[in-house]
């Protein structure tokens, strides 16, 4: 062969062998995962938000706006398992449709900020210099501000609504991953495969996808899973001060915001989808730990 | 070392630039006009007019911020209220105590029950007492704050109308806030104590003590706990500044007036100088609050330390 493809044939052959050992890699993290009792637990109850939020249609026995003035403000009983909040509406089917708005916030927030700040982090790490100090920089711009007053900004000058929160706490988390993933790039970027790889005209973008970002996923890993929760929370907080989902979608943290008038007379209101919120944010700390101790390098061969 | 710390203080210059830029960039394209609001309703379009041209907003957005930033530096002027008239540095230093006050107190309590519970879950690891109080430190990071609040005025405020749940009229009235904003952080010190402590206790040094035949209280509080400390004092800074952004929340919870719930009430208003002047205070106070941690944990560190001997 000539030395060209003789290189390509190497490269490929460690490619093919990192692959393999990544896989296996993973299985053994599975395994370590779940010999970890309260990670399964986390895990357990992020399926059943899942499950719920996906059959909410099936699962809940009323809609979530069905208002019935007459029944305003009841306690748990046969008819409404949670009871009913201040226009009579069912609690328990608000708060089973309110998972689907919690996990769309959720999983699309950190998207944005794990795809914006992967891609940024990615390329201030590889191309370093200048281009790596600026986009640090305008890291560190977004960082001095503290989270819940950067998120109440960007909704209010975007407005209210559903989107405008994804994107707002989506741009909030974007200099974590970019923190991270630019970390990652800076331990691999030096080493001989990339070398190699450069050396037989695969471009960078390549480079980066299929040797650096592999690499990085582990701790990208567990920021998601943490993130989801602090994304949740972060929409809730937002929703509770009025600025985020607008009625009648129903979501945890403006349910508690409606309920909190009520408070003296009628706690009950506030209860349910406070727990709610509480028990899905442990279950995906749970889980978050969980990962990092099964991902942890030091466990690892 | 001052070499260190002026250097990171000058970083600081153009990171607070671009806050400034970012938040003028916000404000000026939030949907609602100032003037407009300031005269309400049914003032006359010309009044409206004549308003805005007098508060410049209808030059081009480069010029504002230009002007304000002018302003800002050369008079440390940084506008007016739109609602009160007064000056943006009035209405935040009136408040500011305020928040530092509640912020201080949520530091405290996170460190009173924090710090405890992580050394005791840390020598007794994997006992009843610390799986429980690592479990509780779990929901209390998990538990969103508003909704804390609200049961605890439920339960104190409400039931047992021991506790008061709005104003701040008295010491008193910072109990609840304070234990409100502790509580998450208090979870994450307890976490990070034990964590800290247990990388510690496994180091030789606290085995030779042992085998020295030291008392295994000394070792504890002595040894162990003053090199745990370094990172466990980075987090209590860290959760010092975090409060001072999550004080929002407990403000408005609580009716307390403070910088936070200034924010609030100032973005609903379209009070845009109040915003501008509030959150880059806010960040400007966040930084600097990072960077003595910063500091301090160089000159806590014996090894950070030698190093710029």
């Amino acid at each position: 062969m000539s030395s060209a493809n003789l290189k390509s044939q190497m490269v490929t052959d460690l490619h093919v062998a990192t692959k393999k050992k990544k896989r296996s890699q993973w299985v053994a993290v599975w395994k370590r995962l779940k010999k970890n009792k309260a990670a399964m637990i986390g895990l357990v109850i992020l399926v059943v938000l899942i499950v719920t939020a996906i059959f909410a249609d099936v699962i809940a026995p009323y809609g979530y706006d069905d208002q019935v003035l007459q029944n305003r403000f009841q306690t748990p009983n046969s008819e409404h398992i949670f009871g009913t909040d201040a226009f009579g509406r069912d609690i328990f089917s608000r708060i089973v449709y309110g998972s689907r708005v919690s996990l769309q916030v959720g999983f699309i927030a950190v998207g944005i900020g794990a795809i914006a700040g992967g891609a940024l982090g990615a390329i201030a790490g590889f191309y370093g210099n200048r281009l790596d100090n600026w986009i640090m920089r305008i890291m560190d711009v977004l960082l001095a501000i503290p989270g819940i007053l950067l998120a109440i900004s960007i909704v209010a000058s975007l407005g209210q609504g559903l989107t405008n929160v994804m994107i707002a706490v989506g741009i909030g988390a974007i200099p974590g991953y970019a923190r991270i993933v630019r970390a990652s790039v800076l331990t691999v970027r030096d080493q001989e495969f990339v070398e190699a790889a450069r050396a037989i005209g695969t471009s960078d973008f390549r480079i980066i996808m299929k040797h650096i970002i592999p690499n990085a996923m582990a701790p990208i890993i567990v920021q998601v899973t943490l993130g989801v929760a602090n994304a949740i929370l972060s929409a809730a907080a937002l929703s509770f001060i009025g600025l985020g989902i607008q009625p009648p979608e129903p979501e945890w943290g403006a349910m508690l915001s409606e309920g909190r008038q009520y408070l003296r007379d009628f706690p009950h209101v506030t209860t349910f989808p406070g727990l709610a919120i509480m028990i899905t944010i442990f279950g995906l700390n749970l889980l978050g730990d969980g990962l990092r101790d099964a991902l942890d390098p030091r466990l690892r061969d | 070392m001052h070499k260190y710390i002026l250097r990171r203080l000058l970083y600081l210059i153009p990171v607070m630039f671009g806050v400034s830029l970012v938040v003028f960039t916000m404000m000026y394209f939030t949907p609602g006009d100032p003037a407009r609001i300031m005269l309400g309703e049914s003032a006359p379009a010309e009044a409206v007019e004549d308003l805005r041209e007098e508060l410049g907003l209808n030059d081009h957005f480069v010029i504002q911020y230009g002007n304000w930033l002018k302003d800002l530096i050369f008079n440390g002027d940084i506008g007016s209220s739109y609602r009160t008239r007064r000056p943006v540095s009035d209405e935040i230093i009136d408040r500011f105590p305020t928040t530092l006050r509640l912020a201080a107190a949520g530091v405290a309590v996170s460190v009173v029950v924090g710090v405890p519970i992580g050394i005791i879950s840390a020598t007794k690891q994997y006992s009843f007492l610390d799986n429980a109080s690592m479990f509780t430190a779990l929901l209390g990071v998990s538990m969103p704050n508003f909704w804390l609040a609200m049961l605890l005025i439920i339960q104190f405020s409400v039931n047992w109308d021991l506790l008061p749940s709005s104003g701040l009229d008295s010491p008193i009235s910072y109990i609840l806030p304070a234990i409100t904003l502790g509580t998450s952080s208090a979870a994450t010190i307890a976490r990070m104590t034990r964590s800290s402590m247990l990388e510690v206790i496994r180091q030789d040094y606290i085995r030779t003590a042992r085998a020295k035949g030291q008392v295994e209280s000394v070792i504890t509080n002595r040894h162990a706990l003053k090199n745990a400390l370094i990172p466990i004092i980075t987090v209590i800074g860290l959760q010092f500044g975090a409060l001072l952004g999550g004080a929002v929340l407990t403000e408005s919870v609580f009716s307390i007036p403070g910088v936070g719930r200034l924010m609030v009430d100032s973005i609903g208003a379209r009070d845009f100088p109040v915003v501008q002047g509030g959150v880059l205070f806010i960040a400007i106070a966040f930084s600097l609050i990072n960077l003595l941690v910063d500091i301090l944990y160089a000159f806590v560190d014996p090894r950070i330390k030698s190093q710029y001997k």
